[in-house]
């Protein structure tokens, strides 16, 4: 396949993604916001928090009206630019996506619109019930796609079948509770919770430094900056399952993360570096050009052991006997095996030949965990780009500890000092706001690009699973949804500045 | 029937007393336009789906696929 291509076609598919996501976190966290905020006006029946309700979920309401549907042409590019990785999926993506289009559907429209258009006209707890089942229904759909993605990073709960060339589900819960799913949901979702806190915290301190609407900004920043330090705990315990799960399922990804080229005992984690563009995997060159290190917690963080030893690059690509690792070199063996056994499968049924098919059949099976590797040309291939993963995980991780600061400080102002005099953390809380988009992008970076060559871990490169199709359709394509997106976020950040000026008074 | 009408002039309420939803249900119809016809129909036009009918036929376009890698 012609690398051009393929890399166009994942570009194309990145900036789908990632456009996507400056929409969904928003949602996800924002209707659980407003929720709270319902729940205390039904509770107190105090008109200022309906208002506050009423003008939160105008913004979740733009939000979600802007972002909706941007994520189909994700599934568009599945049938066009990943047609052998579709076909090859098999049902394993097909079941999560129906039943997140079935609930999409039905959850969230249904209550959306007694959620805007029932306030007057349907009982209060009524209304306050399709709020809450609106953001459970937003966080439901998240759900069976990170399902899905989880499912690519470490596949579970299938077969594959020769005969279809498909992999065909075989314990759906296998699929839905794996560990790498699981830790992947939570740790995104409460991303999106962190995201929607750090928004109403930084529209709130906005309204703050323009000493305007101040009660009400104050009320909405105390709920946000609370909904934000729970969340954001929760996102640190989360990140940490999900770094101990990338650890035991994609080691190769923890390295990079790390820029780990040695493996080592008592491993630290790197706090701030430079990684040195020398080192390659074929040469003796230091890892970085300097680090601020914190001793044994990358052991800790990725085994729960100080003393667990934590591969490094060259272990992965060439093998460790010592520490019983297998090197690249023996997995491609394996996986040609596997393609092999595979043709030879599909030549006997061809011929009927029944002996033949089970014989291929049984070495099939016993290689497939390595097939995807039989399509690799040399060990290195299986070293995602260093650089790129282990500064957007770095970004990640320093800009969720500036977050937990962040709401941790301006809870303790607003409790016990007057915040307004505090323009400084005024100012640092709007500009969080596109900090927690830069956090959450980054985070899709290393998840992403932390694994490749693969489309789906070890099984399919990325290489195989892209259509041939003309490389200048995917250029027109890229260029099209460049501007489709671009104009979409214009148009978002237009409204919502101007919703955001008119303020808490105004029409919804 | 009472309640069928009830929400009918429920969702015309909705929609007549709409502000900020007038402007976001024109970018939703825009957009769903764009990409439903326009990237469905001339963009996304040639899928594994449409170029071949029967599952045998995808199959051994995949598999064929995969061999010659």
């Amino acid at each position: 396949m012609e690398e051009h291509l393929v890399d166009w076609s994942r570009a194309q598919f990145a900036l789908t993604a990632m456009y996507h996501w400056l929409f969904v976190p928003l949602t996800l966290g924002l209707g659980f916001i407003v929720a709270i905020m319902e729940s205390i006006y039904v509770k107190t029946g105090s008109e200022f928090w309906k208002k506050t309700t009423k003008f939160w979920m105008t913004i979740f309401a733009i939000n979600f009206a802007i972002g909706v549907a941007t994520g189909i042409i994700m599934e568009f590019e599945f049938g066009t630019n990943w047609a052998n990785y579709s076909w090859f999926v098999g049902d394993i993506f097909g079941a999560p996506l129906a039943i997140e289009g079935i609930l999409a559907f039905f959850m969230e429209s249904t209550f959306f619109a007694v959620m805007f258009f029932g306030w007057n006209k349907v009982d209060k707890n009524f209304h306050l019930l399709s709020t809450w089942l609106v953001a459970i229904g937003s966080n439901l759909s998240a759900l069976w796609i990170l399902v899905a993605n989880g499912w690519m990073q470490h596949p579970v709960g299938m077969t594959f079948n020769p005969d279809t060339v498909r992999n065909e589900m075989n314990n759906f819960w296998d699929v839905l509770l794996s560990p790498v799913a699981v830790s992947k949901f939570l740790h995104t979702i409460a991303s999106g919770y962190v995201m929607a806190s750090l928004f109403v915290v930084g529209v709130s301190a906005w309204y703050l430094l323009k000493k305007r609407d101040v009660i009400f900004a104050k009320n909405s920043m105390l709920v946000g900056a609370t909904f934000g330090l729970i969340t954001a705990l929760f996102l640190t315990l989360s990140g940490d399952e999900s770094a101990h799960q990338v650890a035991l399922k994609q080691p190769v990804k923890l390295a990079a993360m790390e820029g780990l080229y040695e493996g080592r005992t008592e491993a630290g984690i790197v706090g701030i570096g430079m990684l040195n563009p020398e080192k390659t995997l074929f040469n003796e060159a230091e890892e970085f050009i300097f680090q601020i290190e914190a001793p044994y917690a990358l052991s800790l963080l990725g085994y729960h052991d100080i003393h667990a030893y934590v591969p490094g690059l060259k272990d992965l690509v060439y093998g460790n006997k010592e520490r019983g690792i297998m090197g690249a070199e023996e997995k491609i063996a394996k996986g040609k095996i596997a393609i092999e056994a595979f043709e030879a499968y599909k030549d006997a049924h061809e011929l009927k030949d029944s002996e033949n098919m089970a014989q291929n059949r049984l070495i099939l099976d016993e290689n497939m965990q390595y097939f995807g590797y039989g399509y690799l040309k040399n060990p290195e291939q299986i070293v995602p780009p260093v650089a790129i993963t282990f500064y957007a995980f770095h970004i990640m991780v320093a800009l969720g500890g500036w977050f937990l600061v962040l709401f941790a400080l301006v809870l303790f102002l607003l409790t016990k000092k007057d915040i307004e005099k505090f323009r400084v953390v005024l100012w640092a809380a709007v500009w969080s706001i596109p900090l927690g988009y830069i956090a959450g992008e980054a985070g899709w970076v290393v998840a992403e690009v932390g694994r490749q060559p693969w489309a789906i871990q070890d099984l399919m490169p990325v290489g195989v699973a892209a259509t041939h199709i003309a490389t200048s359709n995917v250029i027109i394509s890229f260029t099209l949804f460049a501007l489709l997106f671009t104009t979409l976020l214009i148009a978002e950040i237009k409204i919502m500045t101007t919703q955001i000026k008119i303020g808490p008074d105004g029409g919804h | 029937m009472i309640s069928i009408k009830n929400i009918f002039v429920f969702y015309i309420d909705g929609f007549k007393n709409m502000k900020v939803g007038k402007s976001l249900w024109k970018i939703i119809t825009i957009k769903l336009l764009i990409i439903l016809v326009v990237l469905n129909y001339f963009v996304y036009d040639k899928t594994i789906k449409t170029e071949f009918k029967t599952a045998d036929e995808k199959s051994n376009f995949v598999y064929q696929n995969l061999k010659g890698k």
